[in-house]
């Protein structure tokens, strides 16, 4: 059974159409990307597939299991981790906070324990600690963990981004533009992280790129997607081949 | 040589103080308590008081300005002087203590810090009823501050319900001690014999938060929806929407009030209230329950996304809140032994957000700092009159521009980090 699994998913904005019968299928473990132009509706994808917006048609199966309709935070739950382009960390919050915040679906002490400190909240909440450090640690990124995020430079926010999404201990982890506003080195780093993450944790990558370079050197299988339709899909040297996806990103060839 | 006689008067004070943890500091009060006690009387004569000042001589300061110096050095004499020379004397050996004390348990150490401190408060106030009046509604204010800071603060959306919540949390545990407990004139003989009811008491309060709770479920259902200003709206129109209803019910007394409220709040029993709701307050917004709140204000989305489920969080926190506004309610009522819908309008709604901001957004210390330095400076300028009310909100106006977060803001509240021994400074 594939690990996720987009049926004809078409949305609208009003009377815009963003995306138009997308299909897609994760394998477990799979890395694989989506390139486009800017406003090919990219993210809008990612929004649709995390419950932040409901397609209008079309179903998403997660494991199986239908989540078109769920809330995102239950999505998220069921095992979909994903970063943002613009980041959206919480800027009054540490780094420790920030991935211990993301473990909230496992917590199981309740009301009662966040009133009244209970035992089983002190234990829990300290076992949350630990497994965060040691995330930060696997990232890092275990000397920022008392950090506030806003102090922090650019790099290593996206760092924590990716660590925050990591806590969540996803199935499938999806990565809008990763390597957005990034520097030669920090791209470098970014990019061995993502292997590593990927080696050490086994779980399945989505990810959305605007640099050709980092999709063919990261990406089993790409996805171009150009005014909500994909155009083509295929390996890397498909893809940079295709006639297609040449004119999506350069134009076209004027004959005359 | 040369660096020791170049040290600011400041630095050399914190030098000699920097190794004094706060049990010391709670003994020195206590001190000076007593010493008031026991000599207020003959240093007031001696430095030309008319009597023993209430609130630390600023209300003759203003009254007199020729009693200035005789105020001031009443001030130092009786408050300062004890104050700092047991604190210091006493540091060592608290130091010890405070070690002790923590290392058998933070939860021990707290209880013993807090029984001095009421020790100093019970002696203070002994010795005047207007302080044990103006005690027991600063701890008030120190309730509805920190459970409006929740909201204000941890949750960073606007609500302008509280004095709502309040209202019926007074009018809940008013209602449930007349019935039961009071024979009067409105709702006849007591239902059960009023010698119970100071151990009911509790009850009448509990209830009284859990109306104001199911009042905030109405503001909350149709508010949270989104995110935006509705709250705002909708929580004032709540407001005044409580405030009218009650002013109409004629079963309550209507807009002239209740009142014959038994004497159940004492100051111990204000006290105890005050402590558990920091400790229930303090306790929720630390856990990661709590933060949740934080990542909602900071980024709903991302809260969303990272499996908070935000519209819940966002409930029990305002539901969480309104209880406890409700219960501090409750407490006024029974402190000011009389109730009409007059006293939780507008006015009460800018007293509150006015120690919330003023004090500070997402702390603890900072509820604690703007209730009661709001409610002293209150108290305090009475003899300006009108003039109080241009001084207040002037300085809010310079707390907004210099510090916009409020004075103490996006600090955690630590008891162990407080509670344990000070190292000295070298």
């Amino acid at each position: 059974m594939p690990l996720l699994r987009v049926e004809k998913m078409t949305h609208y904005f009003g009377g815009l159409r963003a995306v138009r019968d997308y299909d897609l299928t994760i394998e477990p473990g799979q890395i694989r990307g989506i390139i486009g132009p800017n406003g090919a509706g990219k993210t809008t994808v990612f929004n649709l597939i995390t419950g932040i917006y409901k397609p209008t048609e079309g179903r998403v199966l997660l494991e199986g299991k239908e989540t078109v309709g769920l809330k995102s935070h239950e999505i998220a739950a069921m095992g979909m981790g994903r970063t943002f382009q613009n980041m959206r960390l919480w800027r009054h919050m540490t780094v420790l906070e920030h991935i211990k915040l993301a473990r909230y679906s496992k917590l199981k002490y309740g009301l009662a324990g966040a009133f009244f400190n209970t035992a089983k909240r002190r234990r829990e909440e300290k076992e949350g600690e630990q497994k965060a450090l040691s995330l930060l640690d696997m990232m890092g990124a275990a000397h920022l963990a008392d950090q506030v995020v806003t102090n922090l430079p650019y790099g290593a926010q996206r760092r924590v981004e990716m660590a925050r999404a990591l806590a969540m201990e996803p199935k499938l982890l999806l990565l809008d533009e990763p390597t957005a506003g990034m520097n030669p080195e920090e791209l470098r780093q970014i990019m061995i992280m993502i292997r590593d993450i990927h080696r050490e944790l086994g779980l399945a990558i989505f990810l959305i790129e605007h640099r050709l370079r980092v999709v063919m050197e990261l990406c089993e299988r790409i996805q171009t997607l150009v005014f909500g339709e994909v155009i083509a899909e295929g390996t890397p040297e498909e893809t940079q081949n295709n006639p297609k996806v040449i004119d999506a990103y350069l134009g076209k060839e004027k004959l005359f | 040589m040369e660096s020791r006689i170049s040290k600011s008067p400041a630095k050399l004070l914190r030098a000699l103080f920097s190794g004094t943890p706060l049990l010391a500091w709670f003994l020195g009060a206590l001190a000076a308590v007593l010493c008031e006690q026991a000599v207020g009387m003959r240093v007031a004569d001696a430095v030309g008081l008319p009597r023993i000042p209430v609130l630390f001589g600023i209300l003759f300061m203003l009254k007199e300005p020729s009693l200035i110096p005789g105020a001031l050095l009443y001030a130092s004499l009786i408050y300062i002087l004890p104050t700092c020379l047991t604190a210091r004397i006493l540091a060592p050996a608290a130091n010890r203590a405070a070690a002790f004390l923590l290392s058998v348990s933070t939860g021990l150490s707290a209880l013993v810090h807090l029984f001095i401190l009421y020790g100093a408060l019970h002696f203070w106030t002994d010795l005047n009823d207007y302080r044990l009046i103006t005690a027991k509604l600063t701890l008030i204010a120190v309730m509805v501050t920190l459970s409006l800071n929740v909201i204000n603060g941890y949750m960073g959306e606007f609500s302008c319900s509280h004095p709502g919540f309040m209202a019926l949390g007074a009018y809940g545990a008013t209602v449930f001690n007349l019935v039961f407990f009071v024979n009067d004139r409105f709702f006849g003989p007591a239902l059960f014999p009023p010698s119970l009811g100071p151990y009911f008491f509790p009850v009448g309060l509990v209830l009284g938060g859990l109306a104001a709770s199911v009042g905030a479920l109405v503001v909350a259902v149709p508010s949270f929806r989104t995110r935006g200003d509705y709250l705002a709206i909708i929580s004032l129109a709540f407001m005044f929407i409580v405030k009218s209803s009650i002013e109409n019910l004629e079963v309550v007394g209507g807009p002239r009030g209740l009142s014959r409220h038994p004497d159940f709040a004492t100051l111990p029993v204000v006290f105890t209230w005050t402590v558990l709701c920091l400790w229930v307050i303090n306790n929720f917004v630390r856990s990661t329950i709590g933060k949740a709140l934080n990542a909602v204000r900071d980024d709903e989305t991302a809260a969303n996304a990272m499996t908070v489920n935000t519209r819940r969080t966002k409930m029990t926190a305002f539901l969480f809140a309104a209880f406890w506004a409700g219960v501090a309610g409750g407490l006024f009522a029974h402190v000011v032994r009389y109730v009409n819908p007059g006293m939780f309008g507008i006015q009460k709604l800018a007293e509150v957000l006015a120690m919330v901001y003023f004090g500070g957004l997402n702390s603890v210390y900072g509820s604690i700092v703007g209730a009661v330095g709001i409610q002293l400076l209150g108290e305090a300028l009475r003899p300006l009159e009108i003039f109080k009310w241009i001084v207040i909100p002037l300085l809010l106006i310079l707390v907004m521009i210099f510090r916009p977060t409020g004075l103490i803001a996006f600090r955690e509240f630590v008891v162990e980090d407080l509670v344990k021994p000070k190292k000295k400074e070298v």
